[in-house]
């Protein structure tokens, strides 16, 4: 699977992913922070299961901590998958 | 029957207080995973009594000690019923004796199969449980954990440790709708309190002991809409032992 991970697919599964959970279509995007997507830490924890579970890519609690953007996070998981 | 989506987790659900809670839960309308470690025949013995009574029971062995242990039984109980969105932590041991003679084995085995175990599966149920926005985790402690009972300091750690962990795992999960709330069994006739009663009988108001369907009847209530609003408590269930 991870061979075919590109960074362009992980923000949309992201991007797809926080709007599930609540954030507001029109203001997700690569650099928006998680408190202008209005996103918690229980939603950074269940992103946090979505990636592991599609990408086999573990998100620590640790790394949450330096995770401060979406892109931040499509980041690791592509860096992490490949 | 209300048909359920999802499916209810029943660990010591073979005896006593777990089979109890698993009839109540079963005739709620869920289906319900019945993990046991070694009575097989008493396992499944309560699942031909929920299929007889119309509802849906699955049996799962597994030692909830084991640190691989709750991702085979979540495994095995959603390929059979669906999604886990009731986990009852139930299962647990006695390894009595005075602090001073307490060896290492009797303390690390209570506290694992009582306390840790109950943490991983409920670190595992969440998963199911936020996806679904829904979700009740009762954990099943002691008046024990409350007050103290010579002779028990390990049993009496980890279920203080249930109910401290309970409070605090409710309040991380409660925006998502998941309750996590614990129940504390006075003396309760099952085989793990057989040859203790008699003692106690005239130290507890109602003079006598609980029955498992007593305390299965405050877990349903727990699992069920209506209790919706309850999260973090410890519900005493011991006919006013400590009140």
């Amino acid at each position: 699977m991870s061979a075919t991970v590109t960074a362009e697919q992980v923000e949309a599964r992201v991007l797809e992913a926080l709007v599930t959970f609540g954030a507001d279509a029109d203001v997700v995007s690569r650099d928006a922070t998680w408190e202008q997507l209005e996103v918690d830490s229980l939603d950074l924890v269940e992103l946090a299961q979505v990636v592991e579970d599609e990408y086999s890519v573990e998100i620590t609690s640790q790394d949450m901590q330096h995770l401060l953007t979406v892109g931040h996070v499509v980041d690791m998981v592509v860096e992490r998958a490949a | 029957m209300v048909t359920r989506e999802g499916c209810a987790i029943v660990t010591g659900g073979s005896r006593g207080i777990g089979a109890a809670t698993a009839r109540a839960l079963a005739a709620d309308g869920w289906p319900v995973a019945i993990v046991y470690r070694a009575d097989a025949d008493a396992a499944q013995a309560t699942c031909d009594a929920i299929a007889a009574a119309g509802g849906r029971a699955w049996p799962i062995q597994a030692d909830v000690s084991d640190a691989t242990a709750a991702d085979a039984i979540f495994e095995a109980a959603e390929a059979e019923l669906g999604p886990a969105l009731v986990l009852v932590n139930n299962a647990g041991v006695r390894a009595d004796g005075l602090a001073p003679q307490l060896s290492d084995d009797d303390w690390a085995t209570v506290i694992d199969t009582n306390l840790t175990a109950a943490f991983r599966l409920t670190r595992r149920a969440l998963k199911p449980m936020l996806r679904a926005r829904f979700g009740r985790i009762v954990n099943v402690a002691s008046i024990v954990g409350l007050q103290a009972n010579p002779g028990q300091s390990n049993y009496a750690a980890a279920k203080a440790g249930l109910v401290g962990m309970t409070k605090t795992v409710a309040a991380e999960v409660a925006r998502r709708n998941i309750t996590v709330n614990a129940v504390a069994p006075g003396f309760i006739a099952t085989d793990m309190t057989e040859g203790l009663l008699e003692a106690m009988a005239e130290r507890i108001p109602v003079r006598r002991a609980g029955t498992p369907e007593e305390v299965a009847a405050c877990i349903r209530f727990l699992v069920s809409e209506e209790a919706s609003y309850v999260t973090g408590a410890t519900l005493v269930v011991d006919g006013g032992l400590t009140a």
